[in-house]
């Protein structure tokens, strides 16, 4: 306790001696506290804003069926209850679901993280003819929407071909990869997957920003190209490697778009929650008996709610273990331009 | 190392160069350059599909002029798109920038506020964002809660002061329709503000030293030291922006749904194609527009 407090001190006095006496009400002061309250104000009050949403759901999720017609009760519930995660987990086989979800994203995050890992340190540290140009094309493919590309994907998966050898030995026929996981593996390995472009363009500025002289000292010490890259590179990278996992994993957990056109019947996360609302209404109406009409439709917001909660859960869980860390690297991830 | 002594250390390394990005360079081939081409090839014909393989019947401008002067929906959508765009992404920067100014400065819990604001990186897209807004038991809930606070997040009053006051009213409107849509706009900004804070992080810290020994105010120093030296960033997010703001949206539906549920590949090809293009002149001309005034740091 002593030595802040002596550490203060000079300071303190300092700032005593040089103010007036009437330094409560000085102007600074007044400005400066303001300030602080405002700019709390603001800080819980759009951190409210941003956990509202989730707030909410985890206290839809807890609610009895009869606390919705409950006019008296709002946020909390009066009777707390598991039923409806009970409900959730079983109509959209949650275990299964997540298990498959977390191999797809999982196994994109490593291979779009390797891939573009690379190619970033190809391109912020090695100079070839065109690497301008083709790094240009690296934007080019940020820039292009994926709807562009979709129909001419979508038939190519539809009818793989490995540079006409699989027509070769399979009696001229591609293979339908349309349902699998290979289109995933496919892009995410050639750097082609979801936003991969950005995550080059990541990889690449923390590289570049990286100082040379601890590649050379590799260099002299006899290490190869492989072996500097593997060895002190990506050690150091941890940050940028943190980061684009992250953005990797999450937008491919939270994506509907190439999902939906590889996968016709997957059990994933996002299709999952995309349909969750009429497979329940289904089956609550399959299981009454009354028909679709005499679903509760209140009732099965609630369960929708509990789903998304289910859904976000594991993204939540890990972001609290991760959060540190890329908060952290945002700061030396260098994003910057 | 690899074509013996011939090569210089520089080609050699030039060589590696290439190894390192070949994975990308056939990715970008086959799963870009060639979709592209053929995607303008679809869009200029009839693509039919059957069991033993496709047909492409070339069909010339016939798609675009669908697309432009048939279609029910195309145009509305296109313009709705754009002029959400125009209305949010200034907001966005904004906002955004102001967020992560607040954030860059030192104050308890900070690291709290940090993860906090960084979150909707992680659920504001995709599938939630698209459950979350046809919600009714959520609706009816934060009903439920603004009867009981009086307010909760409208800003009925505010804009009824504002005009008083002598305000345009276009601007009013525009602005607390910005408050009104808050949870948009902070749920779009997680990536921007984590680009200026990365910024803000890399600005010299004598800069602001040196300006408050010769006098300058916090104003001051904020429009003369940072944000010129953010600009470049301002740059960077705002194309990030306008991209994020037509990667998810109601036209990018009508082009899915055009291509596989009504399976006319080019008539969504076509859609698509216009599409990037308006996409690519907006980039070009907000770019060409904020470019002149950005400030590069010369080394």
């Amino acid at each position: 306790m002593r030595t802040p407090a002596k550490r203060m001190d000079p300071a303190r006095a300092n700032r005593l001696q040089n103010l007036p006496v009437t330094s409560w009400f000085h102007l600074d002061r007044i400005k400066k506290y303001s300030w602080i309250i405002f700019r709390a104000l603001l800080i819980v009050g759009l951190s409210f804003v941003i956990l509202y949403p989730i707030l909410l759901k985890v206290s839809i999720a807890f609610k009895d069926k009869a606390d919705i017609y409950d006019p008296t009760v709002v946020f909390i519930p009066r009777n707390f209850t598991l039923d409806n995660f009970q409900y959730v987990m079983d109509a959209m086989n949650y275990v299964e679901v997540l298990i498959h979800s977390f191999v797809l994203s999982g196994g994109t995050m490593i291979l779009t993280t390797i891939a573009c890992a690379l190619a970033g340190y190809g391109f912020a540290r090695f100079a070839f003819k065109g690497r301008n140009l083709l790094f240009g094309l690296v934007i080019l493919t940020i820039l292009v929407p994926p709807q562009t590309l979709m129909v001419p994907i979508y038939l190519l998966y539809r009818d793989f071909d490995l540079l006409g050898l699989i027509r070769l030995f399979n009696g001229g026929e591609g293979v339908n990869l349309i349902g699998s996981y290979w289109p995933f593996v496919i892009s995410s390995i050639t750097g082609m997957g979801l936003k991969a472009g950005l995550f080059i363009f990541i990889f690449r500025q923390f590289f570049k920003g990286f100082p040379k002289e601890i590649e050379e000292a590799a260099h002299v010490d006899g290490a190869g190209v492989f072996k500097t890259f593997f060895r002190v590179m990506l050690p150091n990278a941890v940050p940028a490697i943190i980061t684009v996992m992250l953005f990797a994993f999450v937008w491919q957990w939270n994506d509907i778009f190439f999902t939906t056109m590889f996968l016709d019947n997957a059990k994933v996360m996002s299709m999952q929650l995309q349909t969750v609302g009429a497979t329940i209404a289904y089956q609550i109406s399959t299981s009454a008996g009354g028909g679709v009409g005499g679903v509760d439709p209140f009732y099965v917001s609630m369960l929708v709610n509990t789903s998304v909660l289910l859904g976000i859960l594991p993204l939540l869980i890990m972001y609290a273990f991760v959060q540190r860390h890329f908060v952290e690297s945002v700061e030396r991830t260098g994003i910057v331009g | 190392m690899l074509f013996g002594k011939k090569l210089t250390l520089v080609k050699k390394r030039g060589l590696w160069g290439w190894v390192f990005i070949a994975p990308w360079l056939i990715g970008f081939i086959f799963l870009f350059a060639a979709p592209l081409f053929q995607s303008v090839l679809y869009s200029f014909s009839e693509l039919k599909l059957s069991p033993n393989g496709m047909e492409l019947n070339f069909l010339g401008l016939t798609n675009y002029s669908n697309a432009l002067m048939e279609h029910v929906d195309y145009n509305r959508t296109l313009i709705e798109a754009v002029i959400s765009m125009v209305i949010n992404v200034p907001l966005i920067i904004i906002f955004s920038l102001f967020v992560a100014t607040i954030l860059n400065q030192k104050f308890r819990g900070r690291m709290w506020a940090r993860a906090i604001f960084f979150l909707p990186v992680i659920l504001a897209s995709g599938v939630i964002a698209s459950i979350e807004s046809g919600d009714f038991l959520q609706s009816a809930m934060m009903q439920a809660g603004e009867e009981n606070t009086g307010t909760g997040l409208q800003s009925f009053e505010l804009e009824s002061m504002l005009i008083q006051a002598g305000l345009p009213v276009g601007l009013v409107e525009y602005l607390t329709g910005a408050v009104d849509r808050i949870y948009e706009i902070v749920s779009s900004s997680g990536v921007q503000i984590i680009i200026f804070l990365a910024g803000l992080q890399a600005i010299p810290a004598q800069l602001y030293e040196a300006s408050r020994i010769e006098g300058a105010t916090g104003y001051e120093a904020f429009w003369k030291i940072t944000f010129p030296m953010i600009s470049p960033l301002i740059l960077t997010n705002v194309i990030y922006s306008v991209i994020d703001a037509f990667t998810n949206n109601e036209m990018t539906t009508l082009i899915q749904t055009t291509a596989f549920q009504q399976f006319d590949f080019g008539l969504s090809a076509s859609m698509s194609w216009i599409y990037f293009i308006i996409i690519s002149v907006i980039l070009m001309a907000t770019t060409f527009l904020i470019s002149r005034k950005v400030y590069y740091q010369s080394e």
